[in-house]
């Protein structure tokens, strides 16, 4: 037994090590980079294990390692502690160390505004942009809801009874339901719970009248016809046209704008490297991440998480950055989510 | 029956030389990631993770699952040896596991924890083999006031006076107030951090339990006479057929903590609360109740069973419904997506020979699980015979490791010595460590459950009466509380000397 | 708790280390009504805010301490031997205070020089053993652990100087 153990070991540790070299000569001939790791590099996550940050941290790491797109090995470490202001303020404190990283989600707006944290994106160092989630409006499939404006108008006549449920409180999910409340005049009894996963089954359960939770927190009870989506919160509908449920897919559902419900919200998945870093390790990073958004392995992840194809990196970034910090600024502040000061 | 045939097709996929090769391997490093306080099977899983990508989907999530058995297995192991709780559903295997090892009877107590173990699993397996449709319908029931209720009858049937009533009530409210420090996931404001951003994510009960029992035991124990007791370890395998001997008398026990288990896994209540409910309630009902906590095999067994009982349940939901019911199962899931497998209802209709390998493979990775686990046991009672002055460095080193790993925080290294002197102090002076322990586990997630209730319900507590589910679960705990009360009430009804001395 | 520590090598008895760690109690009750009160210990009309149960825990540690300081300042049965002799404390700082410097070690040479350090000095200096059997045991524990954590669980603890050297 321990052979085999010591087999495994062995091929894991020393294996992607040697032919991480041959493949260097084999994929990347030309290739010289100004700066590349010397270390294995930590991968912070502000979430927790099995969430969708994590599971696109590990998908990553699994085609990093599948391949060998880096010589050096990749370790996710969760760090999702107080809504993810463990792991944010971990990367704020690593200043200068290009061996870390972290993958960002719009906490990095939110949790300043919300609970006074000594913190701005502008501390880190931003590497790339690789997709931006998409959220939905959610009902259980024994409702006679067919439309958002029907869902919304019911809610907005039962006057508060109509309950929402959402990962986490001052959030995205937060913030979207308040949206929902000015835009169509609904009073929702916002349940804030641990995950997205959880707000899905309490969906299922019937505990909560409604979610908005993200495709991939959803889609299982989809496709089991447990649960149905009316809108999505966007701009487009989604560019997925393969079949989910028997006579859906991602494209089928319309946007909340066209349903007369003018809400839109995305949020984006992006790395960023901790302060005082250089820009030579910042466009390895964006690089290794190009080539992983190229690989078909990604396409196959982002098709079935239905996310958001986007790379942004450099100046471009930045802009996006900007923007979308001003839009959340002005979303926590209108919905009274910031702290006292 | 269908169950039959698909379950003896599982098998056939289950057993090929290269998946028991694939289980073996992923027991042993579950041991000894279970043994390594701060490694958890969350880890385990992740780390390993990555490099299932190549195998096929039954063969890694068979290695998987085998390393999170390894992990629920060997969580007694350090419990019992060093009183440090090597996993956080292995807390209650202390209360007497520890006192056993001192006796010299630390083979006994790992081999009535591991056949515990083992019993716990297989009724879980049973469980999902036959009743899986139907009991995942179940877990979709638990809303809101029904987990509060869930934890409500944890703490119920754990809660006793004890010996001093004021004290058992300060170690309690101290357990509280360390869950309540952070973020509170309710309404997003911080509680208790004191500007301090060190403190966001809480104090973790790994770290509190690391310092209360593992470094606090050392002081202990370095004051009354430098060594462990219980040196006289018996080191062969005769010890696990003595155990074996002893074991059918706690027939009950068994079978109470597994349902006990069961139904906490199902319902994500988890194992760690599953082993302290198992505890209390065997406590409450055995007729050596007021020997709990002394080194009784019973104590041993019954958390023992529940918590894996519920560490195999809570697969169930995740098999059927896409749920995680636990950190690890959480993990699992995202491994499937990663296979190409979608989790989900649809799981058991679109990928019947995955599903029912990975059933099949539970049967046989408990039994492999059983057997490693036993041979084991003489080596690890022959732990106990090493020097002090080697052991007691050696422990407090890997009792620093568990507590950085957690967080990957210095400063929980820091809390741990901390808690380390409180543990002393309040063993001392008698304050009792297990009450702080589950409130400390229970405190906020109860909490949250409890105000998610009050929001939908607007404030009305009659919500934990609004239906048969909750209304029963919550009476029952409330019959538990009294229980001491009930039952001297009974006997005093019935008449007759025996109540006559009870009530004195 | 530092404090009850050097007050006993004076002789604290046992009751009065029992009122000091119930004063510490009620500090800590206290504490936590101030700052919980500050952030809202009401119940709000969608139940209880932030601060209602951590403030009415600090409320019921306050009391339930009072009535332990009282007990043990005033009570019959109070227990006045020594809570620890001053002999026998001596021991239990031996572990004590090697484990202070140990864990302050690790901030500034990593863990495992630290760990090998402390295993090492631990062995020397209460069980005399040789030099050979203290150099293997504690540098082989270091090995270990660094091979186990840092090469194949790939779980990064801190690490020091020597460890840079080798590219980590």
């Amino acid at each position: 037994m321990m052979k085999l153990t010591r087999k495994l070991f062995n091929r894991t540790s020393l294996l992607p090590f040697s032919l991480a070299a041959l493949a260097c000569v084999a994929t990347l001939p030309n290739q010289a980079y100004a700066w590349e790791p010397t270390k294995p590099v930590e991968v912070i996550i502000p979430a927790g294990a099995g969430g969708a940050s994590d599971q696109m941290a590990r998908t990553i790491q699994g085609i990093v390692v599948k391949h060998q797109l880096m010589k050096q090995p990749m370790l996710i470490i969760n760090k999702g502690g107080a809504s993810g202001a463990e792991g944010i303020m971990d990367v704020k404190d690593s200043k200068g160390n290009p061996h870390k990283l972290m993958v960002a989600f719009s906490a990095i707006y939110t949790l300043p505004i919300a609970v006074n944290l000594p913190f701005n994106w502008r501390d880190l160092n931003p590497v790339a942009m690789i997709a931006s989630d998409e959220f939905l409006l959610w009902v259980n499939s024994d409702t006679p809801y067919k439309t958002a404006k029907e869902y919304l108008d019911a809610a907005k006549k039962a006057n508060g009874a109509f309950k929402m449920g959402g990962t986490g409180s001052k959030r995205e999910d937060h913030i979207i339901t308040v949206a929902l409340d000015k835009i169509a005049g609904a009073k929702f009894t916002y349940i804030p719970y641990k995950s997205g996963g959880e707000a899905a089954t309490q969906l299922v359960g019937k505990h909560i009248d409604s979610n908005v939770n993200n495709p991939s927190e959803n889609i299982a009870q989809w496709r089991a016809g447990q649960v149905r989506a009316l809108c999505v919160f966007s701009e487009q509908r989604m560019v997925y046209k393969d079949k989910i449920t028997k006579d859906q897919s991602w494209a089928d559902i319309p946007t909340c704008k066209e349903s007369g419900v003018d809400v839109q919200y995305q949020m984006l998945r992006a790395f960023f490297l901790p302060g005082g870093t250089t820009a030579d390790q910042a466009a390895y990073y964006a690089e290794l991440l190009k080539k992983v958004t190229a690989t078909p392995e990604w396409k196959d992840y982002v098709a079935k998480q239905a996310l958001k194809e986007v790379y942004l990196t450099g100046a471009d970034f930045v802009k996006f950055l900007e923007k979308d910090e001003a839009f959340h600024n002005k979303l926590m502040h209108e919905a009274g989510f910031a702290a006292k000061k | 029956m269908e169950e039959f045939s698909a379950l003896f097709h599982g098998f056939a996929v289950a057993l090929s030389w290269y998946n028991i090769g694939m289980m073996s391997v992923g027991i042993v490093l579950g041991i000894v990631i279970g043994v390594l306080p701060g490694l958890g099977g969350p880890n385990g899983v992740a780390i390993l993770l990555p490099l299932t990508f190549t195998m096929s989907p039954t063969s890694a999530i068979i290695m998987l699952s085998c390393i999170y058995w390894g992990t629920l297995f060997a969580g007694a192991i350090t419990s019992v040896l060093f009183n440090i709780p090597g996993e956080t559903h292995s807390v209650a295997t202390t209360f007497d596991g520890y006192p056993l090892a001192q006796q010299g009877r630390a083979g006994e107590a790992l081999t009535a924890s591991f056949t515990g173990s083992f019993i716990g699993a297989f009724v879980a397996v049973l469980l999902i083999t036959f009743l899986a449709p139907l009991v995942a319908k179940f877990a979709l029931e638990f809303g809101p006031p029904e987990f509060f209720a869930v934890y409500l009858l944890t703490f119920c049937s754990f809660v006793g006076t004890g010996k001093d009533p004021a004290k058992t009530i300060i170690a309690m409210m101290l357990g509280f107030g360390l869950a309540a420090i952070g973020m509170d996931t309710v309404s997003g404001e911080l509680r208790m951090t004191f500007g301090w951003s060190e403190l966001l994510r809480g104090i973790d009960f790994l770290i509190v339990v690391i310092g209360l029992f593992g470094v606090g035991e050392i002081l202990i124990s370095m004051e009354e006479g430098l060594a462990f007791e219980g040196k006289s370890a018996k080191i062969n395998m005769k010890v696990v057929l003595e155990t074996w001997k002893k074991l059918p008398k706690y027939w009950l026990t068994l079978i109470r903590s597994s349902a006990i288990g069961c139904w906490m896994g199902i319902t994500p209540g988890g194992a760690t609360a599953a082993s302290f409910m198992g505890y209390g309630i065997a406590k409450r009902f055995s007729k050596d109740g007021d020997k709990f906590g002394t080194g009784m095999l019973e104590g041993v067994i019954a958390p023992e069973t529940a918590a894996h009982a519920s560490g195999t349940a809570a697969l169930l939901p995740m098999i059927a419904l896409g749920i995680p019911g636990s950190a690890t199962a959480a993990v699992l899931l995202g491994g499937l997506m990663i296979w190409g497998l979608q989790p989900g209802p649809l799981l058991f209709v679109e990928q019947k020979d995955f599903v029912w390998g990975l059933i099949a493979s539970m049967y046989l990775s408990n039994i492999a699980g059983l057997i490693i686990v036993l041979t084991t046991v003489p080596l690890f009672a022959a732990i106990l015979r090493i020097p002090f002055s080697i052991i007691a460095p050696i422990i407090i080193v890997v009792c620093a490791i568990g507590a950085y790993s957690v967080h990957s925080a210095m400063l929980d290294i820091w809390f741990m010595v901390l808690f380390g002197i409180v543990g002393y102090v309040m063993k001392k002076l008698d304050y009792p460590l297990a009450p702080m322990v589950l409130s400390l586990v229970l405190g906020d997630r109860a909490e949250a459950a409890f105000r998610q209730t009050m929001m939908g319900s607007k404030g009305d507590l009659e919500i934990f009466w609004s239906n048969s589910l909750v209304g029963s679960i919550t009476t029952l705990a409330l019959v538990m509380l009294f229980w001491p009360l009930i039952s001297a009430a009974w006997r005093r009804l019935r008449g007759g000397t025996k109540a006559a001395r009870l009530a004195a | 708790m530092e404090q009850q520590h050097q007050r006993s090598q004076r002789g604290l008895t046992h009751a009065a280390a029992d009122a000091l760690t119930a004063c510490v109690v009620f500090a800590v009750g206290v504490v936590m009504m101030i700052d919980n009160h500050r952030i809202g210990a009401g119940w709000a009309p969608d139940g209880p805010e932030s601060g209602y149960f951590p403030f009415r825990i600090g409320v019921i540690l306050c009391i339930a301490s009072a009535v332990v300081m009282l007990r043990s300042l005033f009570g019959k049965e109070r227990k006045r031997e020594i809570f620890v002799p001053w002999d026998k404390f001596k021991l239990v700082l031996m572990v004590l205070l090697p484990t202070i410097v140990y864990v302050l070690a690790i901030e500034f040479i990593g863990i495992y020089v630290a760990s090998a350090l402390f295993i090492g000095a631990f062995m020397r200096v209460m069980d005399k053993y040789s030099w050979v059997k203290t150099l293997s045991i504690s540098i082989g524990t270091g090995v270990v652990l660094f091979w186990l954590f840092e090469m194949q669980f790939l779980v990064p603890l801190p690490k020091g100087p020597l460890e840079a050297l080798f590219g980590y």
